[in-house]
């Protein structure tokens, strides 16, 4: 397989404090196409992170490879924009200076970085608040602005770690149907992590599920065929749609009961 | 609370401190003053040297070098504070090495050092520059190199994947960060260095506000003393309002609840 990223055989371990280690995620192989929006869902602490960061260049692997458009990778991942799941902006610059920074350091000039972000601001709805520092903004525009500060570099492939995971339920949606019309100007290949199995099959293409940990590994990969473009809010009611989240939270049930139980919930 | 309040209740607690020192020291409780004027002077007295001070023009001179040489503590005490501080940072090894050394001299109570400067740099500004600047260059170094050193591994991970070469991340990430730690104990190294300069001067000088009051102290003049550290204190007031102004610049970006005001 030759996709927009390739995981194979990836075991990620830690070395702990006590000088023990800890396998968190054990033989994941995972391949995401061009144009292909993958999700994944598992317990807390099963390792999601973690293999973002892996797929990011971040965090080398114990075992096994990752590739890139084919090729190993040993560094970076150059074609990889990463949405992280804590706060990522920078506070003390504005959010025009936060979108604009991805473009800066790619050598464009100041001047034209500054016009492109604030049309990017514009795209995602905070058009007016580009000299607003991040504490001035609320946790949804915040991720709004590092959509925008990852987007504008144009990535190959688009790695988001929970992005909506502290909004509330609405502001979820609305970020979802945003995330999907952005996605279908251009289709990047895009690693999507949540917890949240709803949002994964109504966002993706495909979606994947990580075992508990500790030595989690991928136990079950779906596709999912609900026709686009869709709404997120209309897509969760079609027939089809609760079918498969049936078949899907058959496995991921017990999973998330022995996540809960190992990890004390967090 | 309302501004005009505050202010009202911030003038209340100077009145009655003056009256109880007015009264203190003019009305005769059982046969005996309860503050001998000998010993507290009296505020109008106070006052009147104040006045005369700045009537006769005597004190600007006392106000400039006192100005001058923490001025020049702070800003040279600052730039190797950063420096410094950052090369630490940056090289874990130096920074151990030198690790009990930085400890041992921050230890030192730096007054002791205020003679072997004056022999050093003698009796002018020079000496109480140099003891400022070693009181300010721990407190700018301490919060550069923690300011460096604490940068959120999110927002560093961040900033490679947007491309960040080293020297993008020393411009747009350690050295924000590492400035606003030293901006935000801005106060206490502006207050250290007026601190070095006023005890430099009290402990051998023939300018400055410190030997103002070291000279008052000198023949007992009580007025005097408490005159020069009224006309101190005034000095300080301004000079932290001028820091608060300047924070509330530098920091926008922070939360309000994060900048201290006064
Ligand atoms: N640096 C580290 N050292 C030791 N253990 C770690 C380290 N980073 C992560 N882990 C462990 O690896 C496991 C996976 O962590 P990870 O952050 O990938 O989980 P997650 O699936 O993203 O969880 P959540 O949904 O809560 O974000 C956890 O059990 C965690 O404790
Ligand atoms: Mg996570």
């Amino acid at each position: 397989m030759r996709g927009a990223l390739d995981l194979d055989g990836v075991t990620v371990a830690f070395r702990l404090a006590d000088g023990g280690i800890y396998t968190a995620v054990e033989g994941a192989t995972l391949s995401v196409a061009d144009g292909e929006f993958v999700a994944i869902v598992g317990p807390t602490g099963c390792g999601k992170s973690t293999l973002l960061n892996v797929a990011a260049g971040l965090q080398p692997p114990a075992a096994g490879v990752v590739r890139k458009a084919g090729v190993p990778l040993t560094a970076l991942n150059r074609d990889a924009g990463y949405l992280f799941q804590a706060d990522a902006l920078f506070p003390w610059k504005t959010a025009l200076d936060n979108v604009a920074i991805g473009l800066e350091t790619a050598g464009v000039s100041r001047r034209q970085a500054r016009e492109r972000a604030q049309a990017w601001l514009t795209r995602v709805g905070l058009g007016a608040f580009g000299n607003r520092y991040p504490h001035m903004l609320s946790g949804g525009q915040r991720k709004r602005v590092g959509l925008a500060q990852v987007l504008i570099r144009d990535p190959k492939i688009l790695l988001m770690d929970e992005p909506f995971g502290p909004l509330d339920a609405q502001t979820r949606q609305i970020m979802g149907n945003l995330l999907l019309e952005l996605w279908s100007t251009d289709r990047k290949a895009v690693l999507f992590v949540t917890h949240d199995l709803d949002e994964a099959i109504a966002l993706a293409d495909r979606v994947v599920i990580m075992s508990a940990g500790p030595a989690s590994r991928i136990i079950g990969d779906w596709p999912v065929t609900l026709p686009r473009p869709r709404d997120i809010a209309e897509v969760k009611v079609e027939p089809a749609f609760r079918a498969l989240h049936r078949d899907i939270w058959q496995v991921l049930k017990g999973e998330v009961l022995k996540g809960y139980a190992q990890t004390g919930g967090g | 609370m309302h501004r005009g309040k505050l202010i009202l209740l911030q003038l209340l607690v100077g009145v009655l401190t003056i009256s109880v020192w007015e009264i203190g020291t003019s009305v005769p409780i059982g046969g005996s003053y309860l503050l001998p004027p000998f010993f507290f002077s009296t505020p109008v007295d106070v006052a009147l040297r104040i006045i005369k001070w700045f009537v006769e023009g005597t004190v600007w001179r006392h106000l400039w070098i006192t100005l001058y040489e923490a001025m020049m503590a702070f800003i040279i005490g600052s730039a190797a504070g950063v420096i410094i501080g950052f090369w630490f940072a940056r090289q874990p090894v130096v920074a151990a090495v030198f690790d009990p050394y930085v400890k041992m001299i921050n230890a030192l109570p730096r007054v002791v050092l205020a003679p072997i400067f004056a022999l050093w740099f003698g009796l002018g500004a020079a000496s109480k520059i140099a003891l400022g600047i070693t009181l300010v260059f721990f407190i700018v170094f301490f919060n550069v190199y923690q300011g460096v050193r604490e940068v959120s591994p999110t927002i560093l991970a961040n900033a490679r994947m947007l491309g960040m070469n080293d020297r993008a991340l020393m411009r747009h990430v350690y050295w924000p960060s590492a400035l606003s730690w030293m901006f935000s104990s801005l106060h206490t190294s502006v207050g250290f260095a007026v601190v070095g300069a006023v005890v430099g001067e009290y402990l051998g000088s023939a300018a400055g506000l410190g030997y103002l009051i070291q000279q008052a102290e000198g023949v007992f003049d009580v007025a005097g003393v408490f005159a020069g550290m009224l006309v101190l204190a005034a000095f300080v007031l301004v000079i932290d309002g001028l820091v608060t102004m300047a924070e509330r610049r530098l920091l926008v970006w922070r939360p309000a609840a994060e900048t201290h005001s006064l």
